[in-house]
Parts: structure tokens; C-alpha cells; sequence
């Protein structure tokens, strides 16, 4: 009734939702950086799912190799943005922004 | 064709998880949520057919990245109290913005037209790519380019993180020391472990010419010995400004950029002569591996505090 790619393309459609969600209301800078690994995750999961043409095939390599491409600079990005938070911590005690107080 | 009643129960879990992992309050317990969503992920890519995905989001995705958060967490609490705090605004906005995206995403997935995609040209041409694992093949030879940016991208990472250092610690020991409990669980594993990860590592490296693996998956396993081994106090963190360890970190792209430039003896930049392919991508393989795993080990310690001058 519903093959497999599509069920793991819907999957990664509302892991991205689910991401965005976190990313645009979570006020921890880190849940935030967390939330945002959500949303790459579930464009990696839309991708490689639109690749697959089921168990008979092979499964296409390129979007595989761009994929975990994408997974090494997804951390390099959240070793860089850690590094950011964990200096505004220092520097102002804070955990959250000042925009988000309201 | 129907799905396996797994890839339903798989996927459910998947968005169970990943919704724990961004609701509830405390940022430990998301962390946590996070690591496990990131094994269940790698399970679907082996449901999936993409057993070299898999290896990779399982070492980075879940592995590094719940090590780098989970000392984050504790260095921030540390750092700005562990008080109470609202923990979210504008719920309801973020919460309609996400579902609309959602949905347009689904709509579009199953809008696709069935890609003819690039399994056939990978499988035709993988003969004379030097490698057997066509994810591999694709990854060091057809789309070199990609990949060699990737390594600077690391290394750029590294150095925007290595730039937050204090004038105080620049140029110390990575990251803060480490110190564990005197034959503790995570100093007996320390000394346990390492030889067992170096030696899947290295095999993890070598297997991916023909079998799932390759530099980063394999790369990353040492990685985690490194961190392994300096988070439990066992050997101190490097010096960020020792030349062994700059070496190391750009030994990967020169070796790539090295061969790169070689190639436009035979046609161009990062063309590989199919008659020497397996040979050139096994020195630059070497040298990438050596490369991502000192990158990545760093990466997760962070920037040199000043504390750590003239520690150990």
C-alpha cells in the first residue's frame, strides 16, 4: 500500500518539523544547536530515502556519499557553534538570549 | 510494494524519540534523547541499503556529537548555574510554522518524479576508480572535490573554535583537563579500549575499498580513542600549538590537494589515471584518516582554557 522510500521521505519530512519546532521555540542555546541537528538529520533521512528504489535495487551511492558529506560538516558546524556558546557563557553567564526574555 | 511492519514501528520510534529530544525540560535528558534517535536513525539507514550512512551517523551523528553535547551541557551549567528558566517561547507560532513546513516537505516528497539517479554511471565506471565500494569510489574519486573541501571545512571548524581561545590560553592544552577516579569505570575503559578501537579503526579504514567503511567512519573510531584516552585523564590533551599536531591536522588536504594538483599531468585537477587509482586513493586515504581523527578529537575537547597552562 505505502512502499518503504516513501514511508522513511514522510519520516524525514516531520523530523524536519519536529526539528524546527525545537530550533524556533527552544530558548537553551544548546537545545537549540541540538534541535537544528534534528532538522539536518531529517533532510539526510528525505534524501537517502529518495535514493532507495527498494531491496531488488542497488541503492544509489551519490546521495550516500553526499549524505555523510554532510553528516562530518554537520558536526565540524556544532563543534563551531558549541565553541560560540560555551564563550557567551563565559563571558555573560547566560544560558538563553536577551531577545528571548520577553 | 507495502512496507515491513519494522520500517513502520522503526519510524514511529524515530519521531517519538526526536520529539522527546526537543520537548520536555532538562537539556541532559534531551542530549540523551538525541544520542538514542541517532542509533535508531542508523538503523533505518541499514533498512535502507546504506550501510556506509549508517557507520557514519552512528561514530558522528550519535556518537561525537552526543559526546560533544553531553560536555557542553555540563560545562554550561557549570558556567551560568542550573537555576529554572522558561524553556520555550512562542510554542504555539513555532509549533503551526513547523507542521506548514512539514507538510509542504510531504507534499513534495511524493510530488517527485522517480530520479533515474547515478547507480548505473557509478557502477559502470567503478572498475576504473581503483576502489570496489562504490559509496567510497564516489566519495575519492568521481566527487574528490567534495570531499577534499570537506577536510578544509573541518579544519576551518577547528580554527573558528581554536579563535574563541583567551590570549591567557592560546597555544595551551585543548579543552579542559580531565581528571577521573583512580580505577573507576571510565580509566579502566580508557586502558581497555584503546587498543581494540585503534585496531577497528584502522581495519574500519582499510575495509572500505570493498566493503562498507571508509576514512571518516574509520577516522572517527580513533578519534574516539584519542578523546578516550584524554577524558580519562590518562595522557594530557595536546598543545595546540605543537608541530607535530599541525602537522597531522593538515597532512589529510595536502596529501589530497598534493594528488589533486598531480592530476593535471593527466587531464586535470583530482583526476586519478585508472591504472594507479587504488595506490594514490590508499596515500590519501592514509593521510585523510590520520587528519580526521586528530581534527575530530580536537573539534570535541574545544578551545584551550587558560586554566590549562602548566597543568600535567
Amino acid at each position: 500500500m505505502i512502499d518503504p522510500a516513501t514511508v522513511y521521505g514522510l519520516t524525514g519530512a516531520a523530523v524536519v518539523g519536529i526539528g524546527l519546532y525545537g530550533f524556533l521555540s527552544l530558548r537553551h542555546l544548546l537545545r537549540r544547536v541540538l534541535a537544528f541537528n534534528v532538522v539536518g538529520s531529517g533532510i539526510f533521512l528525505m534524501f537517502g530515502a529518495a535514493g532507495y528504489r527498494g531491496a531488488a535495487v542497488e541503492a544509489d551511492p551519490v546521495p550516500q556519499a553526499l549524505i555523510i558529506t554532510g553528516i562530518v560538516v554537520a558536526l565540524a558546524a556544532t563543534a563551531l557553534a558549541v565553541g560560540l556558546i560555551l564563550a557567551y557563557a563565559g563571558a555573560t553567564g547566560r544560558r538563553t538570549l536577551p531577545e528571548d526574555d520577553l | 510494494m507495502t512496507a515491513p511492519a519494522i520500517d513502520i514501528v522503526l519510524c514511529a520510534t524515530v519521531l517519538a524519540v526526536a520529539l522527546a529530544a526537543v520537548s520536555g525540560f532538562g537539556v541532559f535528558r534531551a542530549v540523551v534523547f538525541f544520542i538514542v534517535y541517532g542509533v535508531l536513525i542508523s538503523m533505518a539507514w541499514l533498512r535502507l541499503d546504506a550501510v556506509d550512512v549508517a557507520l557514519a551517523e552512528a561514530a558522528i551523528g550519535a556518537g561525537l556529537t552526543g559526546v560533544l553535547l553531553l560536555s557542553a551541557v555540563a560545562r554550561v551549567t557549570r558556567l551560568t548555574g542550573s537555576g529554572s528558566y522558561r524553556p520555550r517561547v512562542n510554542a504555539l507560532p513555532a509549533a503551526i510554522a513547523a507542521a506548514g513546513v512539514t507538510v509542504a516537505l510531504g507534499w513534495a516528497f511524493l510530488g517527485l518524479p522517480v530520479p533515474r539517479g547515478l547507480t548505473e554511471d557509478v557502477a559502470r565506471n567503478l572498475d576504473r576508480s581503483g576502489l570496489e565500494n562504490p559509496v567510497n569510489a564516489v566519495l575519492l574519486n568521481f566527487r574528490a572535490w567534495d570531499t577534499l573541501l570537506e577536510s578544509v571545512v573541518l579544519l576551518a571548524a577547528l580554527i573558528g573554535v581554536w579563535a574563541l581561545a583567551p590570549d591567557s590560553g592560546w597555544g595551551g592544552r585543548a579543552g579542559v583537563p580531565q581528571h577521573a577516579r583512580r580505577g573507576g569505570v571510565l580509566e579502566s575503559f580508557g586502558r581497555t579500549l584503546p587498543p581494540l578501537g585503534l585496531m577497528i579503526g584502522v581495519y574500519v579504514v582499510w575495509a572500505g575499498a570493498t566493503a562498507p567503511g571508509g576514512a571518516f567512519q574509520g577516522g572517527t573510531v580513533l578519534a574516539a580513542v584519542l578523546l578516550l584516552v584524554a577524558m580519562a585523564g590518562l595522557l594530557p590533551a595536546p598543545r595546540i600549538a605543537a608541530a607535530g599536531l599541525r602537522l597531522a591536522l593538515v597532512a589529510g588536504p595536502a596529501v589530497f590537494l598534493a594528488v589533486g594538483m598531480a592530476g593535471l599531468g593527466w587531464g586535470g585537477f583530482l583526476v586519478l589515471p585508472p591504472a594507479i587509482a587504488k595506490p594514490l586513493i590508499l596515500g590519501i586515504e592514509a593521510a585523510l584518516t590520520l587528519s580526521i581523527a586528530v581534527t575530530l578529537a580536537l573539534l570535541v575537547l574545544g578551545r584551550p582554557e587558560p586554566s590549562t597552562e602548566g597543568g600535567g
